[in-house]
Formats: structure tokens, C-alpha cells, sequence
């Protein structure tokens, strides 16, 4: 612009230049202030405070302080003042390391955040685990878990002196050891070789020690069995992945027992079918209560606990007399489908494997037999790969419990162990506990066998510790320390120091692999480095080692007295039988305090929070009993559980009723407390075996009733094509089997009901993210659920909102019972067959590409991505749930109320959600908002992992992997039922898979809706005969 | 306004009353104390505000948690008295502008208190749309407003924005329409106050009205005008809160027949609740010569219509259900019968298609106790309609793994008796505050004054072929 001379003046001063102007015109006020004398007059001068002045003062005064009281609590952030070299704020760090609970084994790693461990994944280094359970997924949580003793204590008392109590222990045992007093040391499994190298030191400087390790759930009569037939007390590693026929006989394999993901993982890879597998194992299923396995097999027939032993025999009888082998004595057994799981044992001979859970040392006898005859030895079994996952001697536990009521017990170490919550014998050893002289405890809280003892020293959870595991012979893994919370102790520590060595257990550790891991390999010359890799990697398997496989094992044919006795066993089950059986979530109580696993539906009844009395239909009519209704349960005149609710269980046989273990602790936590009741009394020591069954049970009704939390209350599939299923003949002779595909009758004829549409699609140009789901691959397992919970910060909403319908899992899997056969009606149709087919769909948001919440909303909080996700924005949600209305999977969750809020008074509702507390806070993931009340929430596709996957692509100037980003359910899935993946990128797994799929298997639930889920279910296909 | 009587019809008015008479029994109300039945009535209604306030307060503090919604039901009660509030909203306008354009006079001794019925059932059911949200203080973000959130806009694909588009007009038109009908009268008041605040008051309210011929002439071409707005809002707003549910996909609600069937129900419910509201202030009011058994049967005869087609919306959506072949759709209405909740759809179905076919008969339908119990009658079947399409149609949907069921909460309960604390109290304040009948209407129906005034009681005199309404001040 021109300059046109003008000039503006703010005065006639500043136009003169007057000198009084000019001096003060760099001034902000350049007009006069009396600041001074207003000073001057102040009251803090002690100037000319007048009445009213003084007055105002102290108004203002009083109102200002007030106001600052007002003021909201000041939360500390504090950062780094100096970084760690390996932290960078924002940005997870991962460590390998192994989750061990007794035998409960899982390698894996574990992803930190500015130091807090907030996630466990499967390592896929190992080739024993692969993905997570629930359990290991849920551990976290443990670790941040309020109830563990944050210093030792002494006579129920907190001390921070360890070094006291070390003296004080350390002098008490050698009293007891020079007084020839008998030392025992009462663990649960330990798959750790170093921890069992410090007990052996430990007994060397004890040397009446003894080491006592039982089982909660106990596998004892396994290894007794093989002692019998093959000389050696061993649990053999069992490969389902080479059965073709699996016969499973009171044997929750694919849940609880032994090693349930392993062989969840070897299983399901005989159930996968695709282009180039057509065929698939078939699976026979003998038991009482109905549970995953039961769910996942082909052919399930109820049994009571007495006749496990005889169908086992008579399978037998029926294969030896297939194969010309003498038969055993027993009385007959009239079972569905014995006949046809013989002939299909037979036929997969050198491919069979048949497996039992029984505790009876007799049965598995038989079952070896039976496995021997089918020749499963050297195939599906393998002796010389023996595993350490249940090492329990329930003979050695009895006898310490008598031991200790006769008093002659000086010292007791309790590591790992809860007897006097898990034991049959509990009442009796609470009785004598408190007059052993020391007693101590490694519970990392006041547990109900630490409470009653001297002193606790609580070990570190797992996460806090050194320390190796070798679950099965040859594969090793490590333990590492991911933080250190509390003025806790490494139980190997205490016990190291006890026995009089300087090392800590670190050094010791490492000096274990130095001389007896480190020699089994030849690839790494010197020792550190070999550490560092098997620490990075987690796991260093050279395989069984040692073993001489010059002498093969032989089988001691002589099973005559095994079926002798396995025939008067089974005369003696009379009248209502029980069985004991364990839940996937809660297993046998030890990680009780987890609301996770708490909240965790049981994967058949879809009950939390809770144990209940699973009954038959009939049992139910004949006793007027309606579920929730309270009963007591008498065994031999005692009553052994009282005011337990009912749960009508389909599936459940006819003149039994099962409850679950793990329930009904009373010093484990507020999440745990008084939840159900505690059924290990009902357990028993039969022929030295802790035995799960009762007969002769008496249920009476005791009035009253409670109701049971159950995230789902209606059963059947009510005849909708929502799961499409066929059986395997029919899917060989055509893939699409089971498929159905909805048309609607235009004025042009026919359609496919999806080719009718108002919508204009979104374009995906870049990536288009889905999921295939295999039904036949899902066992319901319920890892994916935890796993999400843990990855997304979903709340843990307590018992009462479960009822209320209310949970908010972003994941759920959905179980549905067959109906009778012949049902049509509705009324028919909604109650569940006697003996129901079972199918598992995991079902989470579709990402529906014509997404029907997307256009209810009348804000734009969920809309689409360009990527193919369904997006929820909820800073922008108002909370009007129309979108969850619309929703036909139901898969919107909506936070009623504030259940993140701080448990301040100790009485909030949502008390056991982990952000009710500080601590628990740590578990959450920093890259997931916590949700406010009144906002909607839902399956995200794990958008914070996608987003990560393609910054970290971009940092590195790639595309994104194919499979490199995974959601946490699809990480988590040991079987691989649940891929995610790029659509786009044609060398995703998904993509391949549903090239061929989306002909044949592939359907998504709902389509004639047409809401384009960005999900694709893969048809259950049963291997049975057609029907 | 030239009013055109037919010679054979019955009076409009009974009683004899003169242009005085009329001013004098309607401003009685406002001038003199309030009467005993009227501090009971208010005292009761206040108790109700208080205790549902409570609750309501209750409701957003906690979080609609308090309620018995769940994952699977997210609407069941708040909106149930949502769209059931809305519905009575309807007869005021049906009556001051639909009933105006056809020039049907019986409606000017009820078409005031049908309007502010209809206007505080409107402010009703518009604190259930508050008070459904999760974050009800979030509220404005449903207009759309300029605002700094970023591009941040309303989704105009969404039925509740319609629907707030087509509450807050109808509240608008209805407010205008209501008020602007009342200034003349307010303008009477004031000519009558007696003390300076009321004169004060009234003044003000009254905008200045003068009585002249023009500004006659301007009053009745604003009422023309605003009928004609007001007509087509009659259709529309039940037509797009039925869209609430008409858009959507769940089985029993994704239905094009909603929009007429709503509509209908809406007037059916709107004419039964005025009905009871009429009826209770005729005799608490002593205006029985105003509000008159003809009016009663006239109103009752809309709600036989109202009633059958209804009815013959909900048969027909049973056999769309069975001949459509959808089994999800025919799976709705075979549970709504007989499932869980078959007790609401029954109940529904008696008080809406069977009772209402009782006013076939005349001597129930002149009969003002009848009339009085079956109006409540509709108007419960009414709610129940709404439950049942809501919360049934929701509680088993697609996939019987989330079925559940929903079982209300004192919240649920507490939060619906506010509306009606609510409702009464603004009645009750509107009843002894401001003039209930249009008495420049009703004079214009009335016969001239050169006629001979009928006696008391007696209504057989041959009414006037025209009516000179006076355009000077009401206050002779």
C-alpha cells in the first residue's frame, strides 16, 4: 500500500512531543496510578485501616480462603527428571517371560508402559503354548491387586524388618532340624527346575525336611498308572494332533485338564477343514456334567461318575474283541454310542487316543490298556516327553495332614499351596496348624492357610520374579521381572537365605543354566550370550533330553485286579451322584481375586460370579426345584454344601449333579469373598487319590433362592440360521454345506436378498480390516474375552449388573444349545434338548459396512472409516443408545453408570472394578480411553493396535505386514479361530482364506439384512453321521 | 370471526347465558381465591412434582443405570413416555387448527385447555428426551448449532434429529398459537383487574390489545394462519417420532405403516386425555353449559374412529408379520401375543380396540361417568401400545443370546410420576391463572343479544341464523 504521510496522534501531547508525555510514553499506563498510596493505606502497613475496611478484608479474606479450599484435588504426575535409556514414554516395551500358577504354564510376553506391565500375550517362540488362557491373560490383573501383602508378617502383624524375621526363622528351623523335628515344605506344583534345586538345598541344610506336593485338582492316579503298566511315574505328553478318533471319558481336556491350550491347539488342528483338508477327527465324549469338551465333541453321552470306569473297560472289551485281544471281566454298561466309539477307535488304530480324568488309579490302568491296544504309545502318547504340569502325591499330603494332627510336624512351609481352602482334609489341618511351632507362608496375601500361620513372607508375583519353568521335559523357559511394587520377597530368596546361602536367586538361577541348561546346545559359544537370547526369546527348548530310548517302555499287561477293582468301584456309586468339576476362568480358586476371571462367564452356563449346583431337567421336575431355588447337599448324612443355588444344566446326566471348585474362599480378596461355595470338602481320598466324585448324595431344598448372574438366559438357537452347521459327509460331497442364502422375490424375480440395496457402499481404498471366525476351531474357551477386557479397559460391572443384564464385555462368545429334536414351535423350540448339541460363536461388533448404528445416531458419534471400521467417538456420544437399539447383534455396550469411580468410602458398588483403585489403575492401557457414564461403547477392531501397526510401518517407509496388526482376541486365540487381517492385501491370512472360504464356508450372520459385516463366520461342521 | 349456525343444530351453549355471563363464569376463576378442590388438586400435584423430582434428580446424578434398561433393552420406559406424552399433544392442535379450517364451532369452549394440554404434555415428554440421554447436559448437541468442536454436525440421516426438529416446531407453533388465542381474553382480565398488580400483569401479557376493528381483523388472520401452519405439524410430528422406530431394522418396529397408525393413536390418546381433563374441570369449574354432553359424544365419536383404526393397524401388522415370511418379523408379533410380555400386549389390545367400540352406544357415549373411566381406559392402553412396541419388540430381537427381559425400578416409576406432577401443575397453575375457555370464541358462536334470551336450563328456542360477534371490548 502507498504511504500516504498521514499521521494519527492519541493526543495533542504526543502531536507536541511534550516533555512530561514523552517520558512516560513507554509506559503501559502512561496516565498517573496512585499505587503508593494506596499502599500506603493498606492494612498489611498498618495504615489508616478503617472499621469498614477491615471488615471488607476479612470478607474477602474468609471467602478467598474458603475458595481455595474449594479447589479440586491436585493428582501428581510425575516425569522423568531423567529418562530411562529404554523407556520412551508413549511407546510399549515387551519382555518374554513365562506365567506359571502350580502347573498352570504359559510362555509369554509381556507388554510394559512407562514401566507398569498392563498385558500378557502368547509368546509365539514356544512351541508349547503359542497363544494365552484366560487365566494368563487375567494375571496381570493379579499383580495389581490390593489384597497382597505389601511386607511380611509376623503373627498377623506387618514388619518391614526382613532381616528379623530371617534371623527368627532361620533359628526356629534349626531348632527344629537339631531336635530331629520333621520340616515339611507344602507346595503345589513347581515346573521350575531352579526353584526345586533351592528346596533340595534347603534340605540338605534341613534334612528333615520333606517336600509335599499335591494338587488342587489332582492328577495323581496318572502317573500311578503309568507306574503300574510302564515301570515309570510319569505324565506323558499326550498329541491330540495326531488323533483321529479322541474318545475323552470324564476328561475336560480342551478345559481344565493337565494342559488344556495345549492340547486345545493340537485338537483343534485336527478339527480345521479348508481347500486342502477334508477331513477332520472324530470325537467321542463320556461324562456327567457338560463341559467345553463335551460341548466341542462329536458324539456325547451322558455317564455318571461311577460308570467312567466301566465305560472305560467296556471300550475296551469291545476294541480287544475287534482286535482279538482277551477282554476283562466287568459288569456290562449301557451307554449311547459305545458300540460306535469302539469301531472308530479300531479303526484309527495307531491314531486313537483315548483319555480319562478320573483320579482312579484303576481306570487308567485300563485307559493305558486301552491306549496300548490301539497302539497310541509312541504315536498319540509319548512317554519319553513326559510333562510336569501336575506333579501332585496325594498320599505324601494325607500323610502330612496326619502328621500334623498327631503333632509331629516342628516346622511347616507353605509355598504356593492353600490347603486349608483346597484340600479335603482343610478342616483338620486348620485345626492343627496353629500349634506347629513355625509355621510359615509364601502367599503374597493372608490367605486361609497364611492366616493361620506364624509368618508370612510373600513372594512376588510372577511378574515381579526370577525364575525358570520347565513344563515338559526339554522345553525350558524364563521368568523375568517386569516391575517391583512392594517389600515383597522371591519365596526362592527367602529360602536361599534361610539355608544359610549368600547367593540371591538371580545368580543362583543363572548359575543353573550356566552348568546344567547351557551344555544341552551347541549354537552359542559362551554362556551370556546364550543367557541374553533364551531371556530375549523366553523359551529355549532342546527337546527331551537325556532320555534313553534304547529300552522302550513295555506294558504290564496284568489289568485283571485294575478291572476288578475299577467293578467294585462302580458298584458302589448308588443313588445321586456328584462330581467336582473345575471352571476354565476360576480354576481351582487360586486367582479367586480376579475380578477378570470372576466376571468371566463359565463357557457352558454362562454363569459368573458364582457356583452353582448344576441339576438335570428331570431332576429339577422331580424335585420341584427352579433354577436359582437353594438346596443343601448331604454326602453320607453330612452336609457338606449349604444354601447353594440350582442351575438347570442341559447336558447334565440324569441322576447327578456337578459343582465347581475354586469357589467360596473367604480370605482371598473382596472380589472373592463368600462368591459361592467352597466344594473341595465334598473332594475325598479314595485308595490314596484325591477323588472328585460323591455318591449317594442327598439334595434337599432349603427354601429361598438367588439368583444366578448369567450373561446369557436364553439357550437355544430357536432354529435361526445365525450359526450354519453341517456334518462332514455332506461338506465333502459339497463345501457349502449348511450355508443358506436368503433371497428376496423382486418384480425382477429372485435375488440374493443382498442385492436389493438403498446404500452407495464406502470405498476402502486402503486397507479394508476384517475377520474370519471358524466355528469349528472356537472351543469357548473365553482367553479372547479376557483378553479384550485387559487390552480395552473394559470395566468389571460386579455380580449385580450381570444380572441386570448389563455386562460389558466388548467380546462375548455365545453359546447355543440344540432344541429337542422335532421342535417347531416356538414354545418347543426355546427348551434346550436333554443332551443338546452345543455351538460356540464369538460375537463382537461386525463392523458393518451399511452399519445400522451408524445412521441412528443423531450426532455422528459412530460413523465409518475409510478403512472399513465402525468408529465410536465417545467424547461426541449424548447417550441416547438408539444406535445399541439398532444393533442386531446387540454387541453396543453402554456405561450406565460411573463405573470407573474411586472407592474412597470402601463402599462403592463397582468396588471390584480394577479403576477403583489406585493400584488397579496401573492395569489400564494407556492408549484406550476410559469411558465416561452415559456413553456407548464397543468393539473398536482394537484401533489403537491398527494405528500402531501403521505408524510403525511408516516410521520405517513400508506398507503394513500382512498379519502384522493383530487384535487382542485374535492374538490371544491359541486355536486360530479368530483371524484379522487386511482384506485388501491379498497375502493376509484372512484374504487367503476367505478366497476359497467365501464360496463355500464363509457366511456372516444376519445377511439378508444386509449390513455388510466386515466379519465372516466359517460353518460349523460336526464330524458325525448324518442324522 | 362470522360464525355461521345452522337453525336446526343444537345450541353450543347451553344455559341462557349472556356475552356478560360468559365473562363473568370464566374470569370468576381467575379473579376470586382459589377453591378448596383446586388447593387439593395442586397440593397433590406438587407432592407428585416433589417426589418425582427427586427421582428424576436422583436419575441424573447416578446415571440412567437407576432405570431397568440393559444391553439388550435400551429403551423401554422413557421412551414409552416420550412418544405417549407426545401423543396426548395431539388433540390441542387437531382441535384449535384442523377443527378451525373445517369450521367445526363445538371447539371453542375446549380448544384453550385442549392447547395447553397439549403444550405441557409436549414440555413432558420433552424432559423424557432429556432425560433418556446418558449425557443429558449434552443435550444441544443433538441442534445444529455453529460451533468451535471442529466440523462437528448433526447427523441428519437420524430419526431423533427429525425428531428434534419436529418437537421443538410443534412446541413453538403450538405456544404461539395458544397465546395469541388468549390475548384477547388476557385483555379482558386486565379490563376487569381489580388491584394494581393483576392489572400489571395482565397488561403486560396482553400486549396492548385494544379491541379495534383492526386489530379484530389482525387477530384472525395471525388464528387463520397459524391453523394452517399447525395443520400439516398435527400429521408430522407423530408421523417422525413413529419414524424413531419406523427407520430402524429391529423386527416390530421397522414398519411402513407406522406413520398413519401412529397418527391415529396419537389423536385417539389426545382426545381421551382432554376428554378427562374436560371432564374434571366442567365440574370443578361449574362450566357444564360451556363444556356440554355434545361436546362429550362429539369427542367421543373421534375416538370410535381414532380407536378402530388403531385396530385395524394392529391386525394388520400381525398379518404383514405372518405373510411376509420374515421369520424375525413374524417372531415379534408371535412373542408380542404370547411371549413373556403377552400381559401388555392384551392390555393393549382391550383398552384400545375393544373398549373404545363401546361408545357405539349412545347411552354410554352421553354418559359422563362412561365416558370419564373408559377416556382413562385409552389412555392406558395407549401407554401400553408404546411398551409393547418399544420394549417388546426390543427384548427379543435377532439373536436369542442377548433376549432378555426388562423389569422397571422405582427410578423407571418415580421418574414417570414427575411428568405427571409436572403435568398437573402446570395445568392446576394454568386452570386458576388464566382463562380456560376462549370467551371471545364462545361469545361468537353465542346468539345476538336482540334475541330473547332463552331461559335457564331450557335449550329449545330456536337458535339465531347469525351471530354478531362484537368487536368492541369484551367487557360489557
Amino acid at each position: 500500500m502507498e504511504d500516504n504521510h498521514k499521521r494519527y496522534w492519541k493526543g495533542l501531547e504526543e502531536l507536541s512531543n511534550d516533555p512530561s508525555f514523552v517520558k512516560l510514553a513507554d509506559q503501559e499506563f502512561p496516565a498517573y496510578i496512585p499505587v503508593k498510596e494506596a499502599h500506603a493505606s493498606s492494612p498489611v502497613d498498618g495504615g489508616n485501616t478503617g472499621r469498614r475496611d477491615f471488615l471488607k478484608l476479612l470478607g474477602f479474606g474468609v471467602a478467598a480462603v474458603s475458595l481455595a479450599a474449594c479447589e479440586t484435588p491436585v493428582t501428581k504426575t510425575i516425569p522423568y527428571l531423567n529418562k530411562p535409556e529404554e523407556i520412551t514414554p508413549g511407546v510399549a516395551n515387551w519382555y518374554s517371560s513365562t506365567f506359571t500358577d502350580g502347573g498352570e504354564y504359559c510362555s509369554v510376553l509381556v507388554k510394559t508402559r512407562e514401566g507398569r506391565p498392563i498385558k500378557i500375550e502368547g509368546n509365539p517362540s514356544s512351541s508349547i503354548s503359542g497363544g494365552t488362557s484366560a487365566k494368563a491373560q487375567a494375571s496381570v490383573l493379579s499383580l495389581y491387586d490390593e489384597e497382597r501383602l505389601r511386607e511380611p508378617m509376623v503373627n498377623g502383624n506387618p514388619s518391614k524388618d526382613w532381616a528379623k524375621i530371617d534371623a527368627a526363622i532361620s533359628s526356629q528351623l534349626a531348632q527344629v532340624a537339631q531336635s530331629g523335628g520333621a520340616i515339611r515344605l507344602v507346595s503345589s506344583t513347581i515346573l521350575s527346575p531352579s526353584t526345586k534345586g533351592v528346596i533340595a538345598d534347603f534340605i540338605t541344610k534341613y534334612p528333615t525336611t520333606k517336600h509335599v506336593v499335591y494338587d488342587a485338582n489332582s492328577a495323581s492316579a496318572i502317573w500311578q498308572a503309568n507306574q503300574a503298566s510302564f515301570g515309570k511315574a510319569v505324565i506323558p505328553s499326550y498329541d491330540f494332533s495326531k488323533a483321529k478318533t479322541i474318545v475323552g471319558v470324564g476328561c475336560d481336556f480342551l478345559g481344565t485338564w493337565i494342559s488344556p491350550e495345549v492340547f486345545s491347539k493340537q485338537y483343534v488342528q485336527t478339527r480345521k477343514l479348508g481347500k486342502s483338508k477334508k477331513e477332520m477327527s472324530r470325537h467321542f465324549q463320556f461324562e456327567t456334567s457338560l463341559s467345553l469338551t463335551g460341548a466341542n465333541a462329536d458324539y456325547r453321552t451322558g455317564i455318571k461318575p461311577s460308570q467312567e470306569g466301566l465305560v472305560v473297560a467296556a471300550l475296551y472289551n469291545k476294541v480287544a474283541k475287534l482286535a482279538g485281544a482277551s477282554t476283562v471281566n466287568v459288569p456290562a454298561v449301557e451307554v449311547k454310542y459305545l458300540d460306535q466309539a469302539a469301531k472308530d477307535l479300531y479303526k484309527a488304530k495307531g491314531s486313537a487316543l483315548v483319555v480319562a480324568g478320573t483320579n482312579d488309579t484303576s481306570v487308567q490302568i485300563l485307559v493305558n490298556a486301552l491306549n496300548n491296544l490301539l497302539g497310541s504309545y509312541g504315536s498319540t502318547i509319548d512317554l519319553t516327553k513326559e510333562v510336569y504340569y501336575k506333579q501332585g502325591n496325594d498320599a505324601d499330603m494325607a500323610s502330612f495332614i496326619a502328621e500334623a494332627e498327631a503333632g509331629k510336624v516342628g516346622a511347616v512351609i507353605f509355598y504356593n499351596a492353600n490347603p486349608v481352602y483346597n484340600h479335603p482334609g482343610a478342616a483338620r489341618l486348620a485345626k492343627a496348624l496353629p500349634s506347629i511351632s513355625l509355621s510359615v507362608s509364601f502367599a503374597d496375601r493372608a490367605d486361609e492357610t497364611a492366616s493361620l500361620c506364624k509368618f508370612i513372607c510373600p513372594d512376588n508375583h510372577y511378574l515381579e520374579s526370577w525364575d525358570d519353568a520347565e513344563p515338559v521335559r526339554g522345553f525350558f523357559s524364563l521368568v523375568q521381572p517386569t516391575i517391583s511394587l512392594f517389600q515383597t520377597r522371591q519365596a526362592q530368596n527367602s529360602l536361599l537365605k534361610w539355608a544359610g546361602s549368600q547367593q540371591d536367586y538371580y545368580a543362583y538361577l543363572q548359575n543353573r543354566w550356566r552348568t546344567l541348561v547351557f551344555p544341552l546346545q551347541t549354537k552359542a559359544a559362551d554362556f551370556d550370550k546364550f543367557w541374553i537370547t533364551s531371556l530375549h526369546d523366553g523359551v529355549f527348548e532342546p527337546g527331551p533330553y537325556l532320555t534313553d530310548t534304547s529300552a522302550p517302555f513295555t506294558f504290564n499287561t496284568d489289568i485283571a485286579s485294575a478291572a476288578s477293582n475299577v467293578a467294585q468301584a462302580a458298584a458302589s456309586g448308588k443313588g445321586i451322584e456328584l462330581s467336582l468339576y473345575e471352571k476354565v476362568g476360576i480354576g481351582n480358586g487360586s486367582m479367586a481375586n480376579n475380578p477378570w476371571l470372576q466376571e468371566l462367564p463359565d463357557g457352558i452356563s454362562k454363569a459368573c460370579w458364582d457356583n452353582y449346583l448344576t441339576i438335570p431337567q428331570k431332576l429339577a421336575t422331580d424335585m420341584s426345584l427352579a433354577q436359582g431355588d437353594l438346596v443343601s447337599v448331604q454326602v453320607a448324612g453330612k452336609t457338606v454344601v449349604d444354601e447353594i443355588p440350582v442351575l438347570i444344566q442341559p447336558g447334565q446326566t440324569n441322576g447327578t449333579v456337578s459343582l465347581a471348585i475354586g469357589y467360596g474362599r473367604t480370605k482371598a480378596g473382596k472380589a472373592a469373598n463368600n462368591v459361592g461355595k467352597n466344594a473341595y470338602p465334598i473332594a475325598s481320598l479314595v485308595n490314596n487319590n484325591i477323588s472328585f466324585a460323591a455318591s449317594g448324595v442327598n439334595i434337599t431344598k432349603t427354601g429361598g433362592s438367588r439368583e444366578i448372574a448369567q450373561t446369557q438366559t436364553h439357550h437355544t438357537i430357536m432354529a435361526r440360521p445365525i450359526v450354519q452347521e453341517s456334518v462332514l459327509s455332506e461338506y465333502q460331497k459339497n463345501p457349502g454345506a449348511g450355508r443358506v442364502y436368503p433371497t428376496v422375490t423382486t418384480a425382477e424375480g429372485v435375488l440374493p436378498a443382498t442385492d436389493v440395496t438403498l446404500w452407495n457402499g464406502h470405498i476402502k481404498k486402503n486397507h479394508s480390516w476384517g475377520m474370519a471366525i471358524d466355528l469349528n476351531s472356537c472351543t469357548g474357551c473365553g482367553a479372547c474375552v479376557i483378553s479384550c477386557q485387559a487390552e480395552n479397559n473394559i470395566p468389571v460391572v460386579g455380580r449385580q449388573e450381570v444380572i441386570n443384564r448389563r455386562e460389558m464385555h466388548w467380546l462375548r462368545i455365545d453359546r447355543y444349545y440344540s432344541s429337542q429334536e422335532g421342535a417347531h414351535t416356538n414354545g418347543e423350540l426355546e427348551v434346550a434338548s436333554d443332551n443338546p448339541e452345543v455351538v460356540f460363536q464369538p460375537m463382537l461388533c461386525q463392523h458393518c459396512s451399511n452399519a445400522p448404528c451408524e445412521t441412528v445416531c443423531p450426532v455422528l458419534a459412530t460413523t465409518h472409516s475409510s478403512e472399513g471400521l465402525n468408529q465410536m467417538t465417545y467424547n461426541r456420544c449424548i447417550g441416547t443408545r438408539y444406535c445399541a437399539n439398532n444393533c442386531p447383534y446387540k454387541v453396543r455396550r453402554f456405561n450406565w453408570f460411573k463405573y470407573f469411580e474411586k472407592d474412597i468410602e470402601g463402599d462403592l458398588e463397582f468396588a471390584t472394578n480394577p479403576a477403583s483403585n489406585d493400584l488397579g489403575r496401573f492395569v489400564l492401557n494407556p492408549d484406550v480411553t476410559v469411558r465416561s457414564r452415559g456413553v456407548m461403547e464397543k468393539c473398536t477392531f482394537c484401533v489403537q493396535k491398527i494405528q500402531e501397526g501403521k505408524l510403525n510401518a511408516k516410521k520405517e517407509r513400508r506398507t503394513v505386514a500382512p498379519d502384522e496388526i493383530q487384535t487382542a482376541c485374535s492374538q490371544s486365540c491359541a486355536t486360530g479361530a479368530i483371524v484379522f487381517g487386511d482384506m485388501n492385501n491379498p497375502e493376509s491370512t484372512i484374504s487367503k482364506i476367505l478366497a476359497t472360504e467365501n464360496k463355500e464356508r464363509a457366511f456372516t450372520v444376519l445377511e439378508e439384512l444386509n449390513v455388510k459385516p466386515q466379519i465372516s463366520y466359517l460353518t460349523k461342521i460336526r464330524n458325525k453321521d448324518k442324522a | 370471526m362470522h360464525q355461521v349456525t345452522s337453525q336446526v343444530r343444537e345450541p353450543l351453549v347451553t344455559g341462557g347465558k349472556t356475552y356478560r355471563d360468559v365473562t363473568e363464569d370464566i374470569c370468576r376463576q381467575v379473579e376470586g381465591k382459589p377453591t378448596k378442590e383446586w388447593i387439593i388438586a395442586f397440593s397433590i400435584s406438587l407432592m407428585l412434582l416433589t417426589y418425582g423430582g427427586y427421582c428424576l434428580g436422583w436419575t441424573w446424578w447416578e446415571g440412567i443405570g437407576v432405570w431397568g434398561l440393559n444391553k439388550t433393552i435400551g429403551w423401554s420406559w422413557d421412551i414409552t413416555n416420550f412418544v405417549w406424552w407426545v401423543g396426548i399433544g395431539h388433540a390441542g392442535t387437531l382441535i384449535s387448527a384442523v377443527l378451525l379450517l373445517f369450521r367445526q364451532k363445538w371447539r371453542t369452549s375446549i380448544n384453550r385447555a385442549a392447547e395447553a394440554m397439549t403444550i405441557f404434555a409436549v414440555l413432558c415428554a420433552a424432559t423424557f428426551i432429556l432425560a433418556h440421554m446418558g449425557r443429558p447436559w449434552m443435550a444441544y448437541w443433538a441442534l445444529p448449532l455453529p460451533n468451535t468442536f471442529g466440523s462437528l454436525w448433526v447427523n441428519f440421516n437420524s430419526a431423533l434429529v427429525w425428531d428434534v426438529f419436529a418437537i421443538s416446531t410443534y412446541l413453538t407453533v403450538s405456544l404461539v398459537f395458544w397465546y395469541i388465542g388468549m390475548v384477547p381474553d388476557l385483555a379482558t382480565i386486565r379490563d376487569r383487574a381489580q388491584n394494581k398488580i393483576s392489572r400489571f400483569i395482565y397488561g403486560i401479557m396482553s400486549f396492548g390489545w385494544d379491541g379495534s376493528a383492526r386489530t379484530w381483523a389482525r387477530y384472525e388472520e395471525v388464528s387463520l394462519i397459524l391453523a394452517g401452519l399447525s395443520t400439516p405439524l398435527v400429521l408430522s410430528v407423530h408421523t417422525i417420532v413413529s419414524m424413531d422406530f419406523a427407520t430402524s431394522l429391529i423386527p416390530g418396529w421397522h414398519t411402513t405403516i407406522f406413520p398413519p397408525y401412529f397418527v391415529a393413536g396419537a389423536i385417539f390418546s389426545g382426545f381421551a386425555m382432554v376428554l378427562t381433563l374436560m371432564l374434571v374441570t366442567r365440574k370443578v369449574f361449574h362450566l357444564e353449559d360451556y363444556i356440554t354432553i355434545t361436546h362429550m359424544e362429539t369427542m367421543n365419536k373421534i375416538i370410535i374412529l381414532t380407536g378402530s383404526i388403531v385396530g385395524v393397524a394392529y391386525i394388520t401388522e400381525i398379518f404383514i408379520a405372518f405373510y411376509s415370511g420374515v421369520e424375525y418379523e413374524s417372531y415379534a408379533f408371535a412373542n408380542r401375543v404370547s411371549g413373556p410380555y403377552w400381559w401388555a400386549y392384551w392390555s393393549m389390545m382391550t383398552c384400545n380396540v375393544i373398549s373404545p367400540q363401546l361408545f357405539w352406544f349412545k347411552k354410554i357415549r352421553t354418559s359422563i361417568a362412561a365416558t370419564f373411566v373408559l377416556s382413562i381406559i385409552v389412555n392406558i392402553g395407549m401407554w401400553f401400545e408404546r411398551f409393547v412396541i418399544i420394549c417388546t419388540s426390543l427384548h427379543r430381537d435377532f439373536l436369542p443370546s442377548s433376549w432378555a427381559m426388562f423389569y422397571p425400578t422405582m427410578y423407571d416409576i418415580g421418574d414417570y410420576i414427575f411428568s405427571f406432577g409436572l403435568f398437573f401443575t402446570l395445568f392446576f397453575l394454568f386452570a386458576k391463572f388464566l382463562p380456560v375457555i376462549n370467551m371471545a370464541e364462545v361469545k361468537a358462536i353465542m346468539k345476538s343479544s336482540s334475541e330473547k334470551m332463552p331461559t335457564k336450563g331450557s335449550s329449545s328456542v330456536k337458535p339465531n341464523s347469525i351471530v354478531q360477534p362484537s368487536f368492541n371490548k369484551n367487557t360489557e
